[in-house]
């Protein structure tokens, strides 16, 4: 929301500066995000005099006597060809900075400080400005269009700064308005603050009109979607005489960065900058019948904007029409067939309330983004809808440029709301919503300056809202009125004095989920996040069949773009693109995990709540192998008190020799893996890459909890076996089968396998170190019996014997 | 045989003279005190000495014998003394030349402002909620006090996924779960993964948000206020300050933003503060009553306030990172830095 200082200063006595007055709208809830100051990139521009002027032979220059007031009088050299003796122009003095521009003496290309010069061989002491150098257009300062000097009022004073004379000495309050507030979005509404915070009077624009008899048959208007438009005023204004508008409404325009076009169209756009209530003006002329219906577009229906732009239509959008056709899209652009021309004399103009969403979804729909749908998609208030028309007719007879009529359509539906909203207060209720003492009084002046009207009977405040508050809905809503002007710092923090004691804390599971990222980290992993979306294409990266179940993914209807349009439903893919793009990036070595949600939905497309499961993913490359993955993965079973199995197993994007499936207590969790060399290949992996993948939320049901297990008074012992097997053998069955034998056996880990000249072809040597532990009486004694039975087992259950 | 004692001291000087070894003493020591060394062969003799000059001889021996093991006990003192210093030259290592490395691991920063946010609030009585990720109309919106119309609930803002579930676009949506399953004293924290339809330099579709909620009788603005300078103090140190200033959230009224001093600079303007001498890090407010109505909580026996802080945004402020991508790149040289 622009809003220029000059015109603020219309409706209120502002008695501080710019930036006072920027640090007063901060405090009580609305952020300056630019102050611009307007005239910023010039300076050390004067009135300048032209008391001599004589032509330079043989050139368009003339070499002129400035007389700069008090500055002195200069010799300026000067192109331009209304210069003349006795004019008086802005005069840049040596040292002054001015815009530069093109050779269409229009555009600006920059900033540029005046220096002595020479042209043609004769002395330049400064410089003699157009319009365009000073940054004015012909909206902002009456002849500024024109190539030539920028002349000036006959009695400005010779030496004086420039910037008030032209409007240069102007600030822009660039405002960031909170969307409660939509009252705000207009100069009248940031005035209303001002006032309030600088405790002065508000001057309210001058809103009376004279209406004569309309000598003109009625007006119909027929509302046929009031719950897309609760509110339509229509008038009629005769005698209108198109013409430019006058300096200063043109330059009010400008300083919000809207062109003039001519007075009924500057009027409306007036308004909507003053008021922040769009209207519409229709030449009567071409409205069909004199009738203008409220109505849902047909499917198909096409219009032609203002700016000649056709666009077909759907029941979603709302249209004023005539007898015959759409005139207008309502709230966002009127339509070329009803547009005012200069040759208009009789003209019908619209303040209508529309619904914030229904311009919101056809604006955006259309494409069709425009001052007014902005302001009605923030929502407009029907108090100012009846004050803007009244403000029009005003500013039409101010203007005279046209007679006001008595024909005045007012169609309120019953959506319609115009009644004062009041309620009743309890001081001590806001006070203990606050936590700090506002005395009464001091409520009553708050809210006083805010227009609301309060009358106080003990501890209670009678509260009429203005109407233009559709905001204020109850009694904290009063409270932070006066909290955002009897001041924020005044708030001091306070403890919970009187608040139940809570036992605070993680939970089970959630301590669980630290330590298990504990020891990852532990272990040297990075933890890594990644988005939880990605596409079809990644899944394709890893060869997922086109019936897998990871293709059942959840679509996001509206994605920013496709590469993020499906939830995912393996974490996978996204570990495989951080690899690459490290590797890419020349980091040859790593470790990673990431602990996140993927997406799983029963069907397709999801009707409910689809399915959140915490994955691990872990990966590693460079100086690592399977079996530091491996170790990784059992870490992850030690944090949660678990026994994994591993499995050999095939996945579509892993090595089929070298992936196995992990599974806890019967159940599959997960897998890991080196991603297979054809993978490899089309990922131009430079180094091998090792993933792994684990169901979490799986796992949480496996858990356990640690428990101490005694001591035992006897020492372990442990006994080395090379064994003798089949190269097909794997350790597992070994170790499960020597557990199996022997109840003391605690621990069987393998230490040397051998293939080679020493063993016989197909068999291979596997060394195990046996660790048996006592438990009521010692066992060195019974040791030889027990590998004895273990041996007994291995050969009759595996055909393994004692090399 | 005073001439013979004579000899024998006189040999062991000579032999103890040069000697730098502990093994050469020993050899040494035995050589005249082992048990066929020279002074036990003179012991032996004793035999032969007529017994009234044994006790003198014995006297003489027994001297003999005791100064010989001091001489030795002297000389070995020395002598490991010696080698203990020439130990340490010759063992002498560089102790500049490089560690060996065992692999660090490292946090996402997220995890590591995650924890600290936990650690402080859950001091003050907070438990952690985690609600989904992907949540209905209701949660997210209705229950929130944000109007059908408001501009926050349109297809630019929220990811959908059908007409009625969507990708939360804030933890608050967990606040509601908690409020209609739990009465007060409520103190909960909801952190979590949240996505916006949003994607620049300072945006991502996907953020993450930690929630906090407190709903208990007699709650106040200033209660907001002191435990959010307590958060403040902790998370950018001891004497940084917040500052409360209006605000609009749909589901807090009043609603503030805030901001604390800036920890760079002390509040004197710099570049992490845009010369402002303020941060801003949060949103927060008093719960609207709508809110604890819609979730069964009667507004005139309850109050309550709730703040929603973006995770990332705290941890570029306190790390000084400068690109929110960075974070979502898992670019090891990134990891590496965040040893929590």
């Amino acid at each position: 929301m622009k809003a220029p200082l000059s015109w603020l200063k219309a409706y209120v006595d502002i008695d501080v500066t710019a930036e006072e007055l920027q640090a007063k709208l901060f405090s009580c809830g609305f952020e300056v995000e630019e102050l611009i100051e307007v005239g910023k990139a010039i300076s050390g521009v004067v009135v300048g005099e032209v008391i001599e002027c004589s032509p330079v032979e043989g050139t368009h220059l003339h070499v002129c006597k400035v007389d700069c007031g008090d500055k002195g009088i200069f010799q300026i050299c000067c192109g331009a060809d209304n210069v003349k003796k006795g004019i008086k122009a802005p005069c840049a003095l040596v040292g002054a900075t001015v815009y530069t521009t093109a050779k269409d003496h229009v555009t600006i290309e920059g900033v540029a400080t005046i220096k002595k010069g020479k042209l043609r061989g004769i002395e330049s002491d400064g410089m003699l400005c157009s319009g365009a150098e000073l940054g004015l257009n012909g909206d902002m300062y009456e002849g500024a269009e024109y190539c030539g000097l920028l002349l000036l009022p006959k009695d400005s004073v010779n030496g004086s700064d420039i910037k008030p004379i032209v409007g240069l000495d102007d600030y822009i309050f660039d405002i960031s308005v909170t969307a409660n507030r939509p009252d705000c979005q207009s100069i009248l509404g940031i005035a209303r603050e001002v006032a309030a915070v600088l405790k002065k009077k508000l001057k309210e624009p001058d809103y009376s009109y004279t209406a004569v008899k309309a000598d003109k048959k009625d007006i119909k208007i027929c509302d046929l979607a009031p719950d897309l438009c609760p509110r339509y005023i229509g008038h009629y204004v005769k005698d209108v005489k198109c013409a430019p508008s006058p300096l200063w409404l043109r330059q009010r325009l400008a300083k919000c960065g809207l062109r003039s076009i001519s007075n009924i169209v500057d009027i409306t756009n007036y308004i909507l900058l003053e008021l922040g209530q769009p209207m519409h003006a229709f030449d009567l002329r071409t409205l069909a019948g004199h009738e203008i219906n409220i109505r849902r577009a047909g499917d198909g229906e096409k219009i032609t904007t203002l700016d000649e732009n056709e666009f077909t239509l759907t029941h979603d959008n709302l249209v004023i029409c005539d007898k015959d056709k759409p005139v207008a899209i309502a709230g966002v652009m009127g339509a070329l067939n009803s547009e005012i021309e200069n040759d208009t004399t009789e003209v019908m103009l619209e303040a209508a309330k529309f619904a914030r969403d229904s311009v919101r979804k056809t604006a955006r729909a259309l494409g069709q983004h425009t001052d007014s749908s902005a302001l009605f998609e923030k929502g407009v208030n029907e108090y100012t809808t009846e004050r803007a028309m009244a403000r029009a007719l005003h500013l039409i007879e101010e203007l005279k440029c046209g007679t006001v009529t008595d024909l005045h359509v007012d169609v309120k539906t019953e959506n319609s709301h115009t009644e004062e909203k009041k309620m009743t207060v309890s001081v001590k209720t806001i006070n203990a919503l606050l936590g700090i003492e506002v005395p009464a009084k001091q409520m009553v002046e708050i809210l006083e300056n805010l227009n609301f009207k309060v009358s106080v009977k003990g501890d209670e405040m009678l509260i009429t809202v203005p109407r233009y508050r559709e905001d204020i809905d109850g009694y904290p809503d009063i409270a932070e009125e006066i909290i955002r002007f009897y001041g924020y710092d005044n708030i001091e923090g306070t403890f919970l004095p009187s608040a139940a004691i809570t036992n605070g804390g993680f939970t089970e599971e959630q301590k669980a989920e630290n330590r298990l990222k504990d020891i990852l980290v532990a272990k040297g992993l990075y933890e890594i996040s990644t988005y939880s979306f990605y596409s079809q294409k990644d899944l394709d990266m890893l060869h997922f069949a086109p019936d897998a179940k990871e293709r059942k993914a959840i679509r996001i209807l509206n994605p920013i773009t496709e590469d993020l349009s499906i939830m995912r439903t393996t974490l996978a893919p996204s570990m495989v693109n951080v690899i690459v793009r490290n590797l890419r990036r020349g980091n040859t070595v790593g470790k990673l995990f990431e602990l996140s949600k993927v997406y799983l939905a029963d069907e397709l497309p999801v009707n409910d709540f689809p399915e959140e499961r915490d994955k691990l993913s872990i990966g590693v490359w460079g100086k690592y192998d399977f079996f530091d993955l491996k170790g990784i993965v059992e870490s992850v079973a030690g944090a949660l008190n678990v026994k994994f199995e591993y499995k050999p197993c095939e996945l579509p994007f892993l090595h089929p020799g070298i992936t196995a499936k992990v599974v806890c207590e019967g159940v599959d969790v997960g897998y890991l893996g080196v991603i297979s060399p054809k993978v490899a290949e089309e990922l131009a992996l430079e180094r091998t890459v090792y993933v792994a993948e684990l169901d979490y939320e799986e796992l949480k049901n496996h858990r356990k909890p640690f428990k101490y297990v005694p001591l035992s008074k006897y020492a372990e012992v442990t006994r080395d076996l090379a064994l003798t097997c089949s190269v097909a053998t794997t350790c597992a069955k070994i170790e499960k089968e020597i557990y199996a034998a022997c109840k003391y056996v605690s621990n069987v880990k393998l230490f040397d396998v051998y293939i080679g000249e020493q063993i016989e072809t197909g068999k291979k040597s596997m060394a195990f170190t046996v660790t048996f532990t006592p438990k009521d009486e010692p066992i060195e004694n019974k040791i030889d019996g027990f590998v004895k039975k273990i041996l007994a087992n291995l050969k009759f259950k595996l055909d393994i014997t004692l090399r | 045989m005073q001439d013979k004692i004579n000899e024998i001291e006189k040999s062991i000087d000579d032999a103890v003279k040069d000697v730098e070894s502990s093994k050469t003493l020993q050899e040494i020591k035995m050589r005249f005190l082992g048990k066929t060394g020279e002074i036990s062969a003179l012991m032996k003799n004793m035999r032969e000495v007529p017994p009234e000059q044994r006790p003198s001889m014995g006297k003489l021996l027994n001297a003999l014998r005791e100064w010989t093991e001091e001489r030795f006990n002297a000389i070995e003192k020395r002598i490991k003394e010696f080698e203990l210093k020439r130990r340490y030259s010759e063992e002498k290592i560089d102790v500049t030349l490089p560690a060996k490395v065992t692999d660090d691991g490292a946090y996402h920063p997220n995890t590591l402002i995650r924890r600290e946010l936990i650690s402080i609030f859950s001091g003050m009585g907070f438990e952690v909620f985690e609600g989904p990720e992907i949540e209905n109309d209701y949660y997210n919106f209705t229950a929130l006090n944000t109007p059908a119309d408001h501009p926050a609930r349109d297809m630019q803002d929220t990811f959908y996924i059908s007409s009625d579930l969507l990708l939360r676009t804030q933890t608050s949506a967990g606040q509601i779960r908690v409020m209609e399953n739990k009465k007060p004293p409520i103190k909960i924290l909801s952190p979590g993964k949240v996505y916006r339809s949003d994607d620049d330099a300072t945006h991502s579709p996907m953020f993450s948000q930690m929630e906090g909620l407190v709903v208990d009788k007699s709650i106040t603005l200033c209660d907001l206020k002191g435990m959010l300078d307590e958060f403040a103090k902790k998370i950018f140190g001891a004497g940084v300050k917040t500052r409360l200033r209006p605000s609009y959230f749909p589901f807090t009224e009043p609603s503030v933003e805030v901001d604390v001093s800036c920890f760079e600079c002390g509040g004197s303007g710099c570049r992490l503060c845009k010369g402002t001498g303020w941060i801003e890090v949060l949103g927060a407010g008093m719960v609207n009553r709508h809110v604890l109505e819609g979730c069964g909580i009667d507004p005139d026996i309850y109050s309550g306030f709730a703040f929603g802080m973006g995770i990332e945004r705290i941890a570029m402020l306190k790390y000084g990172i400068n690109n929110m991508k960075l974070l979502f790149e898992g670019d090891t040289r990134f990891s590496k830095q965040f040893k929590g």
